[in-house]
């Protein structure tokens, strides 16, 4: 269907990439120039094919309203998924996203942002929500939507990051969460879409890695109606943490341990039986959601940002506070370039989720 | 009349110049192939008995035998073969029912030949086994869709009920080949091999005899259609229940124990009369429909208090995963699916080579199906039926089984060689056989060590593919189909098997 302009939707990219994250765990708001700044230091962990941005926190004013972020091929797609929100949502407000001229940047799709409220009567504003956004991005040619939470946005397209934190205007914006992502893909893509933080609802997901059980894990989210129409690994992940956290209720600490399992020889040596006993019960059950293969993604919502490595630590990940700052970042240097001077740095264990939340 | 006489399948040729006339084959063959005239000094064969178990060929102490296939062939033609004369000659001759043992020998298409694996290069590192952890652990039996939990002072509690498993250490498991079939030191080496390994074996419909009452904690005890053996103790020693259904080797039809070999032993362990035929009905005479299935799925539940998974074992015939469904849906928690490959001990010949599909495309499709329906984790599935080697095992995980049986690979191990004769009970390797000159020649302590030999062997092996896809626990490889690639498959195959053809990348 959309094969001609966005060959990366028809293809799984594995890419191996940079992620940085700073959360300030008060939820004071901080600018951008941050996050800019960290990924800027990482250029070397991505070949200009892709990189973004989320924020948590930038739109205040409109913060009871869902944002949609789309992508569109051309005008049709736009009066077509104009069309579709129309009949769907009470639209509060719409504007093309502000852009700043880059040169070097190419095949820039339409960019529109939409603050929707939900007029119908739905049993789940999230699940109507992740219907809505499922179908426009399968069903209506030319569109997509990238981000979809309430009070975030994401910012992403084919570029190095400085050129595409340019392009969105970044250090403008203010947010007490920013999660960055620089890409190396393998494949040469075109596609903005493709680009990171993936989100869904107010998910985000920043992703350093290929995943080896990306066939288990689709088709595990199928079971519960989730359907990976984009082909990236990230994905798979996005919809992991929402099916585990927002609807099995399970808390990020344990979610790391269906994620990124502990080893069999590691859950034998635990000495308390009921700790042992539920390990092995989350590994028989959700054994399917185990992640595997290399990664270390930063998971953000409104209340956390989470990094996690695999269960090996095949990819790096280093953390580190200072005051009420959270920072996770795929290189120490990221870190050091906005905050030299830190309380602590770390280099979080294979599998042990580093959890930021707000106080 | 001149009558044509059984076709000749092997020639025993002989190396006068080595032959030390020890005699041992003479004493050894089952079949009296070999013997020795004193007055000539010589030891002679009669090739036309020999079945090619190649027992001679292997205790020969000098290496004198050789067993060749024949070479009495009729005149070339493509359609007409030594094996369609020379049953057509045996039915001639006595007016029966050609009968058989072990798998399909046909070449019906091996899918399992014709799917590579992928493994990780650059972007995705390899994982040395050697180094890292590699995790086969499987477990059998119904899991929830999903856990609540709670949290009580500062600590997590699981407050779902988690359905009886068993718990392998791999994810192969010694199929149903019941005492009768095969010998007690067969049924014992086996035995003890899963117990050493932590996997399991299965009673197949022979009741559990007392001498393995040890190994009963790994055991699978089947209730099929003659309901051999089983009472109350039956099913509360073994750690599952099998109802048998079907059987790969012969889908839609019963079983037969000739009275010849129902031995006091056997007669004990089946609790039936001493010499009397032992007869396994065609269908389960209380299971006339799927509603039938699960009352008796729930008798067994409740005659051993829910303690104990329950499965169901069907063979792979065309509406496999329908049927596969309302098994599910009825309560298993289990579903075995044995192959057109699946052995047998005795089979008529004109079923095992006819009747069944390929597990390869029966697992793909019963996975696929349970998965559309929403109830995959309900049941676990295991994939019976042809699988040879380590990567049969990882195919069969990555198109969709939880675990696979293993039969004639196992008694392979002990030393069969497939001549498929195993319904004549003259078993020279003491496997198929319940003659105690021929049994005991099977040492169940060294069976069970080449049994567990092999259960490691692929283990091993299945690490090493595990970790070169850069996975480093099976549940991850179980139903990534992206995993796999088809060589030389055509377009309808590879849909059905849901993978695609080698060449295209994700």
């Amino acid at each position: 269907m959309r094969k001609r302009l966005i060959p990366d939707i028809d293809y799984r990219v594995p890419s191996a990439c940079g992620v940085t994250g700073i959360m300030n765990q008060k939820g004071e708001l901080f600018s951008g120039e941050a996050i800019y700044a960290s990924i800027c230091n990482m250029l070397e962990r991505g070949n200009g094919l892709g990189s973004g941005f989320v924020a948590y926190g930038i739109y205040p004013e409109l913060k009871d309203y869902w944002c949609f972020h789309i992508m569109y091929e051309n005008e049709k797609a736009k009066e077509n998924t104009e069309d579709y929100l129309k009949r769907n949502f009470g639209i509060k407000h719409s504007e093309p996203i502000p852009t700043k001229k880059v040169k070097s940047l190419k095949f820039i799709p339409l960019l529109w942002r939409y603050f929707l409220g939900i007029e119908k009567n739905v049993e789940s504003a999230e699940d109507y929500i992740i219907k809505v956004v499922m179908d426009i991005n399968k069903e209506i040619e030319g569109a997509f939507v990238f981000s979809s939470g309430k009070n975030m946005g994401i910012f992403k397209g084919v570029g190095n990051p400085d050129e595409i934190g340019e392009f969105f205007r970044v250090p403008e914006y203010k947010g007490y969460i920013w999660v960055s992502h620089n890409r190396f893909p393998t494949n040469s893509v075109g596609w903005w879409g493709g680009a990171h933080p993936f989100g869904i609802l107010d998910w985000s997901v920043v992703h350093n890695g290929e995943i080896s059980s990306y066939g288990v894990n689709k088709r595990y989210l199928e079971n519960f109606g989730y359907f990976c129409t984009l082909s990236t690994d990230t994905e798979v992940i996005t919809y992991l943490f929402d099916l585990l956290v927002r609807r099995h209720k399970i808390a990020f600490e344990t979610v790391g341990n269906i994620l990124s399992a502990p080893f069999w020889s590691q859950i034998e040596r635990i000495e308390n039986k009921e700790e042992r006993e539920l390990l092995k019960t989350l590994r028989m059950v959700y054994g399917p959601a185990l992640v595997n293969g290399p990664f270390s993604v930063i998971v953000a919502n409104s209340s956390c940002m989470v990094g996690l490595n695999d269960r090996i630590k095949l990819r790096p990940l280093v953390a580190a506070t200072k005051g009420d700052f959270l920072y996770i970042s795929s290189e120490e240097a990221a870190i050091k370039i906005v905050s030299p001077q830190l309380d602590k740095v770390w280099m979080p264990r294979a599998g042990e989720p580093t959890i930021g939340k707000l106080m | 009349m001149a009558i044509p006489k059984k076709l000749r399948e092997f020639d025993v040729v002989r190396d006068d110049e080595k032959c030390i006339r020890c005699e041992v084959c003479c004493r050894m063959c089952a079949n009296d192939v070999h013997s020795y005239d004193a007055e000539t000094d010589k030891v002679s064969a009669d090739s036309a008995k020999c079945v090619g178990c190649h027992f001679c060929e292997d205790v020969c102490p000098t290496e004198a035998l050789v067993i060749k296939r024949n070479k009495s062939q009729i005149k070339r033609n493509a359609n007409w073969k030594n094996d369609a004369l020379g049953n057509i000659i045996k039915q001639a001759n006595t007016g029966g029912v050609v009968l058989i043992g072990m798998g399909n020998d046909r070449p019906i298409r091996d899918y399992f030949g014709h799917i590579v694996l992928n493994a990780s290069q650059v972007t995705n590192p390899s994982i040395d086994p050697l180094r890292e952890p590699m995790e086969l652990k499987t477990f059998i039996g119904s899991k929830p869709d999903r856990i609540e939990l709670v949290e009580k002072k500062s600590k997590i509690k699981n407050t779902t009920e988690i359905p009886p498993q068993l718990e392998l250490e791999t994810p192969v498991l010694f199929t149903a080949m019941s005492f009768g079939s095969i010998s007690l030191n067969a049924c014992k080496s086996l035995a003890k091999a899963a117990c050493d390994f932590g996997t399991y074996w299965n009673t197949g419909e022979g009741g559990l005899h007392k001498d393995l009452y040890p190994y009963a904690h790994r055991c699978i005890v089947q209730v099929a259609s003659g309901r051999f053996g089983v009472d109350r103790e039956y099913l509360k020693k073994g750690a599952a229940i099998e109802i048998k259904i079907g059987q790969g080797a012969k889908p839609g039809i019963g079983g037969h124990l000739p009275g010849e070999k129902v031995s006091a032993e056997i007669s004990s362990t089946r609790m039936i009369p001493e010499g009397t035929d032992a007869l396994s009905p065609a269908p389960h005479h209380d299971i006339y429909s799927i509603e039938d299935l699960r009352q008796l799925i729930f008798a067994l539940k409740e005659a051993t208090d829910y303690k104990k998974p329950v499965g169901v074992k069907i063979a792979a015939v065309h509406n496999v995963a329908p049927i596969a469904s309302g098994i599910v849906r009825a309560g298993a928690d289990f579903v075995v699916i044995d192959g057109i490959r699946g052995g047998t001990g005795a089979a008529p010949q004109i079923i095992r080579d006819n009747v069944g599909i390929p597990i390869e495309l029966a697992v793909a499709a019963v996975d696929q199906r349970l998965r559309e329906e929403g109830i995959r984790h309900r049941a676990s599935l295991i994939a019976a039926g042809g699988i040879k080697s380590s990567g049969d095992v990882v195919k069969a995980v990555a198109l969709g089984a939880d675990a696979v049986y293993i039969g004639t690979a196992a008694l392979v191990a002990l030393g069969c060689h497939l001549c498929q004769r195993c319904y004549t009970g003259k078993c020279n390797w003491g496997i198929a056989t319940q003659d105690p000159y021929l049994t005991k020649r099977l040492n169940p302590e060294i069976g069970a060590k080449r049994a567990y030999n092999l259960l490691r062997g692929w283990s091993l092996e299945i690490k090493e593919m595990l970790g070169g896809m850069g996975i480093n626990a099976i549940e991850s490889l179980r139903g990534n189909k992206e995993q796999l690639r088809g060589v030389g498959l055509h377009e309808k195959e590879l849909e059905l098997l849901g993978i695609k053809h080698a060449g295209e990348a994700w």
